[in-house]
């Protein structure tokens, strides 16, 4: 029955986003708990199924029947059999929950995985990696086969750090740090989310893990760290333009590199990000979508609209269409 | 006592209902005012699944929709759900342990018209700038900083402490009820299901609202008087709104379904024509959970970070309530077993309640295992198992309640034909809408999301959850038409229309002012049934027929529940009107209520026998 | 009023619990203060976990006026104890000397409102506010609610006495007394509870918070 209902639950969803198609060995030892929870309860319902048929086929009233049922009090053999079998199916359970429990919240040093510093924003995530000296946003990227620690907070509200395929989750709590550790099996792009409601745009607030060979990934890190140090010039007039206006009107807020605010992402790889806002893909006219009209993509985020004209908006889209650090 | 008779007070129409202290109407007034706020949750969830029928939708907008789930969510649960138990409770409870009247009718009207108002004052925030949108459960500091929500989250946090007060009071008055008040030989153990679920219950919303009442007056103080408790910026924490709310959300949760395994006992047995299975172990297994309840709030917080430690002891509680749960199914089982069962529209609610509250309760189990419960916490997992629990289970026996006990509580029949239509469009309804949720979670969507994108394999699951609401709405739509038949039908019922066992079927339907005119002596468990099974034609009185002492109808409970409406505008527009002075003529109008009441004695009044005979007659 | 008459003159020993009505009352009220138990635990709970999150302000060492919170107690202790004498003579059905107690126990309670008030404007004047912290905030919230359990027990056994004045001791206004008399036990209780949490706690224990 395991295997069957194993059977039954994998293959539902989409590969990198189903809690059922697990990609990682946190996601791997949580659906093996969701399976022997499931197949236990599925045995338990399948009994009180089967007692209920029975029973009430068997002793429904038939037309004309009269005479009174034998009153039953009870029965204490019956009584203690189902208090005793539900406890035992209880210390099966047991075992492994609290094994895997302990497992998961163990704690690694930098030596052993991957240190990554989130934090949520209303509503975009910031992922910072202390000992690379890397700053970036919305798109995470790992090492796969590799662990990797999380350290989450909030700078404003409650959110939640879920990455199904790899495994869950863990609340983003303002003042407070909390730690998970995660790991990709295989390279490959999977789907990160929210989880905790956080405002007029929590179901938007997605975002996407890159998870690389460990040798692309170091190439990747070192690319990035460069990127960040000295971000590298424009090329076309209109890219030029667009420039310009980034550093009036946007630096306040989005950094390129280190330079510029820190209120909302950092831009060093925008161009290669999957998604623009974590949800449209990343063509150029969703950006100008996105620039020209925030609230309509993403209410209640913090980004104001600036009332740009089309030119200026296409200037921007040129500049940002630069922004990359791999080629 | 008898020199202290005045003239029965004569009192009509409206008037009479919002002045009455009976607990019978009174018992009517909380399934009406429950019934509207039902249809009021109920819209807002066919609006919920509209705007989720096909991914990227825009038929309401994001804001909207948090403010949708937040008012579903808390009109179900604070203004649906305990308003109708609480109806069940004050109909029937009474009647069921031979009581003349509760402890305190007083206080019993003022539990009402508290509940009343505060739930009036929350939902008046759609038309006033918007409902509250952090969701029901109102984590910091999304709830508690006035920059991230607005004058809504103020209803839900004055709303609630109002209506939360009211259900605090009723919970007391049972509790003294049930204590004080039994008839002669009604023991504790020889209690019915409903009455001994009643009371733990009460019990439970005794040792659990002050925690509500608490940690919402930290979030008031939080948005309008620039309090830390939740601001890490100045030194508060976050976490503990969520301890408090859970302290006080877990029981919660008991004290709703609690009542409805007491109305599925009540059915079970009744249309099975065989006495409770296991009646003892019931008892038990209900004082268990009602304690385990208290144990097992962290379960909530399974991903806030306390820790293996906490989250393994909590979890294994958790799943220890699976025992006392498990040992009640198998008594409803074993209580049909060897029975006549007959398929009324009542037990075919209970029998729909069995299959579908164990789903709710395996699900529960799986949720308990905290490991497993990083990948189901906040997603749509979670949102299918507590409506399984919520909807499969209590909604399920408060209908087949409504179909029991409306005989008795208005004196006529709900229609068995439209009945059973209701249950079955609204039980297949049910599990098309919730059953492919749990999918939907495992396969990646959290709950709460206004709306999902296209191309995570989740359109289908959503799809069949949206169109399974038509059963539900339909299913909801023919209870309220048959109710507006059973209005106008001119067929009266008898006083015991199922052969019933427990003591409200002794009376007359509807139940006389007085309940009994003699008080009943009870001689064993099932107490009419015993009476029947002896030969008696009812029960033997304990008391000689003598005059009967009534309290008397009051306007003060109306009274200061208004102050406390005002008071409550007073408070949340305090900053923008300038002034308190609104939120302080609201307190005095309660306080001087309060001091009305203690210097005017109710001396009530009585019906003297040759009332009685009359009365008893036309009922 | 012939009827109280008679009701007075046949006075029972316990007259709060002669009648069903005073029984129920006295239980609900038993219920009710275990649930405002739960309430102010939850208070206590608060309290302790934020006490010493001062967020740059004064540190409960440096802000107690321990002479003041001392008075404090022992006017309050005081008035527990006279609110017994209350109930002693109730039970011996002594009215003038039910009054006499109470209007006592009632003086003792205002003058721990004064000083409380006095000991909340001078915090203020330190900088220790509700919005300064989550210290104050808790403090406030927590003390605050016990003295407003205090003020509504000053005006509620004062209505008391004042209606007795007219209404007499009888079974209906016996459980009156009775019940405010556990009332006030309840909430010097809980001011035992508060001095040493928040005071004496704060004055010795507390981690050193910069």
């Amino acid at each position: 029955m395991l295997m069957a209902l194993a059977l039954v639950l994998t293959g539902c969803g989409k590969e990198n986003l189903s809690t059922l198609i697990p990609q990682g060995p946190v996601a791997e030892k949580q659906f093996f708990l969701m399976v022997l929870t499931s197949s236990i309860m599925t045995g338990v319902f399948l009994i009180v199924i089967i007692i209920l048929t029975y029973v009430l086929i068997r002793y429904r009233q038939r037309p004309g029947q009269t005479g009174i049922p034998k009153q039953v009090e009870g029965s204490h053999k019956l009584e203690i059999l189902w208090t005793v079998i539900p406890f035992l199916l209880l210390i099966v359970m047991a075992v492994p929950t609290v094994a895997i429990a302990f497992d998961l919240a163990k704690e690694y040093s930098n030596k052993d995985a991957l240190q990554v510093k989130v934090t949520a924003h209303q509503f975009w995530w910031e992922f910072e990696y202390p000992d690379l000296g890397i700053v970036t946003a919305q798109d995470l990227y790992i090492p796969a086969g590799k662990k990797v620690e999380f350290t989450v907070t909030s700078a404003d509200v409650i959110h939640a750090f879920w990455i199904p395929a790899l495994g869950g989750k863990i609340d983003t709590n303002p003042g407070l740090t909390n730690k998970i550790w995660l790991q990709a099996d295989k390279p490959g792009t999977y789907f990160g989310k929210c989880a905790e409601l956080c405002g007029a745009s929590h179901a938007l607030m997605d975002f996407k893990v890159e998870a690389l060979e460990p040798a692309a990934f170091d190439a990747w890190a070192k690319k990035m760290k460069a990127a960040e140090a000295a971000p590298a010039p424009t090329a076309t007039a209109a890219a030029a333009q667009g420039q310009e206006i980034f550093r009036k009107s946007c630096m306040g807020c989005h950094a390129i590199g280190n330079e510029g605010g820190k209120l909302a992402p950092n831009l060093t790889n925008f161009a290669e990000r999957h998604k623009v806002a974590g949800i449209r893909d990343n063509k150029k006219e969703f950006v100008a979508e996105w620039l020209t009209d925030p609230q309509q993509v993403k209410p209640g985020n913090t980004m104001p609209n600036l009332h740009l004209s089309p030119d200026q908006v296409n200037a921007l889209v040129e500049y940002l269409s630069t922004l990359k650090v791999n080629q | 006592m008898s020199d202290h008779t005045h003239a029965a007070p004569k009192r009509s129409g409206l008037w009479d209902w919002l002045t009455t202290v009976d607990h019978k109407k009174i018992g009517i007034l909380y399934l009406l005012a429950g019934g509207i706020f039902f249809l009021f949750g109920g819209v807002e969830a066919l609006l919920i699944r509209l705007q989720l029928l096909y991914p990227e939708q825009q038929v309401v907008g994001a804001d909207t929709f948090n403010q949708l789930i937040t008012m579903h969510g808390t009109t179900m649960i604070f203004l649906a759900v305990m308003p109708v138990i609480f109806g069940f409770m004050n109909a029937i409870v009474p009647l069921q342990i031979g009581a003349r009247d509760v402890a305190f009718p007083f206080v019993n009207a003022l539990g009402f018209w508290l509940f009343f108002f505060g739930g009036l004052l929350l939902n008046t925030s759609w038309l006033l700038g918007g409902a509250p949108n952090m969701g029901w459960t109102a984590y910091a500091t999304l709830a508690s900083n006035p920059k991230f929500t607005g004058l809504g989250a103020d209803f839900y946090v004055l709303g609630l402490q109002i209506a939360g007060l009211g259900t605090l009071l009723g919970g007391i008055n049972f509790l003294v009820t049930i204590i004080n008040m039994r008839a002669p030989g009604m023991t504790f153990m020889r209690m019915p299901l409903f009455t001994w679920t009643s009371f733990v219950t009460s019990a439970l919303i005794l040792f659990a609202f002050p925690a509500l009442t608490v940690g919402l007056v930290f979030l008031m103080f939080d948005r309008l008087f620039g309090a830390n408790f939740f601001n890490p910026d100045a030194g508060g924490n976050v976490l503990i709104w969520e301890h408090i709310f859970w302290i006080f959300g877990h029981p919660e949760v008991y004290i709703l379904i609690l009542p409805a395994f007491g109305i599925i006992s009540e059915i079970v047995s009744t249309f099975s024509k065989k006495r409770l299975f296991g009646y003892s172990s019931m008892v038990f297994a209900t004082i268990l959970i009602g304690f385990l309840g208290f144990m097992v709030w962290v379960h909530h917080m399974f991903t806030s970070g306390l820790g293996p430690i906490a989250n393994t002891l909590f979890g294994i509680a958790t799943m220890l309530i699976a025992v006392p749960t498990g040992i009640k199914i198998f008594n409803w089982l074993f209580t049909m077993w060897g029975g006549h069962i007959r398929f009324t529209t009542a037990n075919l609610f209970a029998v729909g309640f069995i299959p579908t509250f164990t789903i709710g309760g395996m699900t529960g189990v799986m949720l308990a295992n905290p490991a497993a419960d990083y990948q189901y916490h906040d997603t749509y997992f979670v949102v299918a198992h507590f409506h399984y629990v919520i909807v499969g289970g209590l909604v399920f026996g408060l209908m087949g309640g409504l179909y029991y006990w409306w005989p008795k509580i208005f004196g006529k029949f709900l229609n068995e034909t439209i009945g059973k239509w209701n249950f079955w469009t609204f039980f297949i309804g049910f599990h098309l809408t919730f059953f492919p949720q749990h999918f939907l979670g495992l396969m990646g969507m959290p709950r709460r999301v206004f709306t999902y994108l296209k191309g995570q394999d989740l359109e289908l699951g959503n799809f069949i959850s949206s169109i399974g609401v038509l059963g539900m709405a339909i299913g909801t739509i023919l209870l309220f038409i048959n109710i507006f038949v059973a209005a106008k039908s001119a067929k009266r019922a008898p006083a015991d229309p199922w052969d019933g066992r427990t003591l409200e079927w002794a009376i007359p339907s509807p139940a006389p002012e007085y309940n009994f005119a003699q008080t009943p002596l009870v001689r064993g468990l099932d107490a009419l049934w015993t009476e029947k099974m002896a030969g008696n034609k009812g029960m033997t009185p304990a008391e000689p027929l003598g005059s009967i002492h009534m309290p008397s109808p009051s306007f003060i409970p109306f009274v200061m529940s208004v102050g406390l409406f005002i008071a409550g505008y007073g408070f949340m527009y305090a900053s923008t009107w300038g002034t308190y002075i609104v939120g302080i003529i609201g307190l005095v109008i309660t306080l001087f209520c309060m001091l009305l009441r203690s210097l005017y004695d109710d001396h009530g009044y009585h019906i003297e026998p040759d009332e009685i005979e009359e009365k008893g007659v036309k009922a | 009023m012939a009827a109280d008459h008679a009701l007075h003159t046949a006075l029972p020993d316990e007259p709060e619990k002669a009648t069903l009505e005073g029984k129920n009352k006295v239980l609900g009220f038993w219920l009710f203060l275990g649930g405002e138990t739960v309430l102010f635990g939850t208070l206590f709970a608060t309290f302790i976990a934020l006490r010493d999150q001062v967020n740059g302000g004064p540190t409960a060492k440096e802000l107690f006026e321990m002479p003041i919170v001392a008075w404090a107690t022992f006017l309050l202790l005081t008035s527990s104890l006279t609110s017994v004498f209350a109930t002693l003579a109730l039970h011996k059905h002594n009215l003038k000397q039910v009054q006499a107690w109470l209007v006592v126990t009632v003086l003792l309670g205002l003058g721990f409102l004064g000083l409380e008030i006095y000991e909340f404007v001078h915090y203020v004047h330190e900088g220790h506010k509700i919005s300064s912290s989550a210290f104050g905030s808790a403090f406030y919230t927590l003390v605050g609610f016990h003295g407003g359990h205090v003020a509504f027990g000053v005006l509620w056994i004062t209505t008391l006495i004042i209606q007795s004045f007219k209404k007499g001791l009888t079974v209906v206004t016996a459980p009156k007394f009775y019940v405010a008399g556990l009332y006030w036990h309840f909430i010097d209780v809980v001011w035992v509870f508060i001095f040493t949490v928040v005071y004496l706690m704060g004055m010795i224990g507390g981690k050193a918070v910069a």
